[in-house]
């Protein structure tokens, strides 16, 4: 099964088309009164210049959740650092999880998002996430805990994105965050 | 077509099937790689592949020489959350659950 020519990629890539402009995709991505309204639904806060910090807070539901499972939960869930801010088309920054200590230990991952403008109204986004060293968070980031009830990662971030912008609508963060 | 014609075509073939499953297994491959074990000329492979990005369901980039090929399950993801989450009753919980789990693995 294996050939010599294989080289080990642990890089996830996710694109959608959004009818959207560039601005305001990059605004749903970097403000926080955007971020808390699709996806975890955790506010996020970005100092967008190189070097500046970024951090992802926990939402009341993510703390109701886990207070109701008898144990806290952080409030800054994702903490990293921009490494390049090009608004409204390319951001890029590293990214560590926190909620899980596992996923803390695997450190910092480099995420970049980019967002290109296209016809009819329509832009591009795509979301390239580099994991080397952080398998733990790969199956996070892929979906593959959503039944455990960890939410569907950056296909389901992303598709509610487009819903949200779309149509004014998001899923309901509770939704995909409580108890089923 | 829209998206999700272009979606449900694209997945309408074995092969293209087939290479969705070798992505999933381990993404971001060369053409090489994806032609192994595959009956089929490198052209075929290609036009196959051609059909998949244009449904947005692979995503092609660069690195170095090579073009390497992944898996982008987020058409996928729009159609379950447009038509299948209406017709099913969610079953997610909480991030918090899969925390609980996690430590008491490891407890």
């Amino acid at each position: 099964m294996t050939t010599e020519t294989e080289t080990m990629v642990t890089t996830q890539v996710y694109r959608v088309y959004i009818r959207a402009t560039p601005q305001a995709i990059w605004d749903a991505i970097t403000k926080p009164e955007w971020t808390e309204r699709y996806g975890y639904g955790g506010r996020s806060e970005y100092n967008l210049r190189p070097g500046g910090a970024y951090r992802a807070f926990s939402s009341e539901a993510m703390k109701k959740a886990g207070a109701e499972m008898g144990f806290p939960t952080p409030d800054i869930i994702v903490d990293g650092e921009v490494i390049e801010a090009d608004p409204p088309n390319r951001l890029v920054q590293t990214w560590r999880m926190l909620m899980d200590q596992d996923m803390a230990a695997e450190g910092f991952t480099r995420l970049t998002y980019e967002i290109v403008e296209g016809k009819g109204g329509v832009s591009k986004l795509t979301v390239t996430h580099e994991l080397p060293g952080a398998p733990k968070l790969a199956v996070l980031l892929s979906g593959g805990l959503e039944d455990t009830g960890a939410g569907g990662g950056w296909s389901w971030v992303i598709s509610d994105l487009k819903s949200l912008l779309e149509t004014g609508a998001s899923m309901d963060p509770e939704d995909g965050l409580n108890q089923g | 077509m829209n998206d999700d014609d272009r979606v449900f075509k694209a997945l309408a073939d074995p092969t293209r099937r087939f290479l969705l499953d070798r992505l999933f297994e381990r993404d971001g491959r060369t053409l090489t790689e994806l032609e192994f074990g595959l009956e089929m000329t490198r052209f075929g492979v290609m036009k196959h592949l051609r059909i998949l990005e244009q449904a947005g369901l692979v995503v092609t980039r660069r690195q170095g020489r090579e073009k390497l090929h992944f898996l982008n399950p987020v058409p996928i993801r729009l159609i379950h959350d447009r038509w299948i989450d209406k017709y099913t009753e969610r079953q997610v919980s909480a991030l918090a659950e899969l925390k609980h789990e996690l430590e008491e693995e490891m407890a």
